[in-house]
């Protein structure tokens, strides 16, 4: 199994839940982060002070798949997400020994 | 501030309903001033000291209130002790006071009078309150205005608006509080920080307004209640001069937020809210002494040169490295001197008095005694102000400790916070009840 992690815009999460679940995805966990990449924030002026604000508002997808469609999911993720612009965020996947569903105790691909 | 109409000597003053009620009116909306300029100063700070700010301006409406009725009046507006101050002992408490006696030659109550000029006297420390942000300890701050209206704002008014003060005598035009209200507390405000410090992580951290809506809101309470300020000031006499300074405030106020707007679009590249509020305000200040002296066209000069001039000053603090939190010093005193100078340039002579500015074909001579009025009381206020915010640090400290400037202010002085953050992330993280962390540690007795 895998966890695909995708820290994203918050603009394109509706995009991305429609393509994991056109995919065939059952669940997903999404927070709400914050954080920089590349672009370093944002500038705000107040009379005439100028702050730098680093960290820019980002939504944190995390998705449990089984290995063989990992790569796949993937690129789902990364198509639905692109907006060609800076700060469009970034996906990775590591690998997971183990997952229950409290509910009913079945272990491992049974349990997503 | 005029002692009265001017009525011929056959001419008794009788009492004007009309007028008196006019000048009640003027009176509530004076004081929702320092309501408003509380939520004006509490959105620029952060969401750690907000309670404090607007209790800083608060606690004014307490002190001042009290002090004004015990004596504060008699000083400012009693009978003329040498040009410097007055006193009528049946001033003191309010307490020889006839219910119908008139003010002067004017046709409201003594009474009312008193009680609009005591909305001038609460306001005006509150607006110190906004360079020693986050700072100071509640009770030092108390006792600094306590001490402050006693021996500088009280003296002052008197010498701007009491009969035979002697800058009243000069004829210096202070229309509604330009040097008495405005350049007395930004100076004030300069010799306050000089003597607190800067707040830790000046320059270095970021100290960004914590709500611009409450700035908004306190901006618009403000320029209400200034119509109250400014047209009060002719204290309802029906010769129209009220209702020109009723004008010009609106006018020289929009002028003075396009001013400050277009300035800082052209420097920084954005129209912000805080530049419209800020620029509003500087507007506000500067039409204040010259409300009653200028026409609509002159307004808009006055408040378009306050508008820009004030939004240059604000940076100063940065470039001399004191810490001016909300910027007193560039918005009232800058924005005072500012109102008062012009006067000098502006007065058409036909309105509030005979005198012409320099572009009016007065010459310099009305400008020199604005001048004059605009450095005795700047230096009489700084002096002054500075003594007794030693004094009172020397005594009893007037800083917060430094952990508890970290902190937070609020919880420190205050035992509160402002904002409950514990349901982050829309409140359904948190169980129901206490949030967690947080324990019940007493229970209030039914």
């Amino acid at each position: 199994m895998k966890l695909i992690t995708a820290v994203i815009k918050p603009h394109r999460l509706d995009e991305v839940k429609d393509a994991l679940q056109a995919f065939g995805v059952h669940g997903l966990t999404i927070t709400e982060a914050s954080g920089y990449g590349r672009q370093h924030g944002h500038t705000e002026v107040y009379r005439g002070a100028e702050y730098t604000v680093d960290l820019v508002p980002k939504i944190r997808i995390e998705v449990l798949v089984e290995d063989a469609d990992a790569e796949e999911l993937t690129d789902v993720i990364v198509k639905a997400a692109r907006t060609g612009k800076i700060g469009d965020g970034k996906v990775w996947s590591i690998p997971v020994d183990d997952a229950v569903r409290v509910r009913t105790g079945e272990r491992g691909p049974d349990a997503l | 501030m005029p002692p009265g109409i001017l009525t011929l000597a056959a001419d008794k003053a009788t009492l004007s309903p009309a007028n008196t009620g006019f000048m009640l009116i003027c009176s509530a909306l004076v004081m929702v001033m320092t309501p408003g300029l509380a939520f004006f100063y509490g959105g620029m700070v952060r969401v750690k000291s907000v309670l404090n700010m607007l209790m800083m301006s608060f606690i004014s409406l307490g002190i001042v209130t009290i002090l004004w009725i015990l004596y504060g009046f008699g000083l400012a507006f009693g009978t003329d002790k040498g040009g410097f101050i007055g006193w009528d002992g049946h001033f003191a408490g309010l307490s020889g006071i006839g219910l119908t006696e008139l003010w002067g030659t004017s046709t409201i109550p003594v009474y009312v009078f008193a009680v609009f000029q005591l909305m001038f006297a609460i306001i005006t420390p509150a607006l110190i309150s906004g360079a020693l942000a986050d700072r100071v300890k509640f009770t030092a701050w108390a006792l600094f205005i306590a001490l402050w209206v006693t021996v500088v704002y009280f003296p002052v008014a008197h010498w701007v608006w009491g009969e035979g003060g002697w800058l009243f005598e000069l004829k210096v035009i202070d229309f509604a509080g330009g040097t008495a209200v405005h350049i007395n507390a930004g100076a004030a405000a300069l010799a306050a920080i000089l003597v607190v410090g800067k707040r830790i992580g000046f320059k270095k951290d970021p100290m960004r307004p914590h709500s611009l809506p409450l700035v908004m809101l306190g901006a618009g309470l403000l320029w209400f209640g200034w119509f109250g300020f400014n047209a009060g000031s002719w204290l309802g006499n029906d010769d129209g001069i009220g209702a020109v300074a009723f004008i010009n405030t609106q006018v020289a106020t929009a002028a003075a937020m396009l001013g400050w707007l277009v300035y800082e679009k052209l420097r920084h590249g954005s129209f912000t809210t805080l530049g419209a509020a800020s620029g509003a305000v500087a507007g506000l200040v500067a039409i204040t002494p010259a409300c009653g002296a200028v026409s609509p066209l002159g307004a808009i000069a006055v408040g378009a040169i306050a508008g820009v001039l004030c939004a240059m000053a604000v940076n100063l603090k940065y470039k001399f490295g004191y810490d001016d939190s909300l910027d007193v010093i560039g918005v009232h005193l800058v924005g005072g001197v500012a109102g008062s100078l012009l006067v000098g340039l502006f007065a058409t002579g036909g309105v509030q008095s005979k005198a012409k500015g320099l572009f009016y074909g007065g010459g310099f001579d009305q400008l020199g005694r604005q001048a004059v009025g605009v450095v005795c009381v700047l230096l009489y206020s700084l002096v002054v102000s500075y003594v007794l915010a030693k004094a009172i640090d020397l005594v009893m400290g007037f800083r917060i400790g430094e952990d508890e400037e970290v902190a937070g202010i609020d919880q420190a002085a205050h035992a509160e916070t402002a904002y409950d953050f514990t349901g982050a992330g829309g409140g359904h993280l948190g169980r129901r009840g206490p949030a967690l962390g947080e324990a019940l540690t007493k229970k209030v007795e039914a």
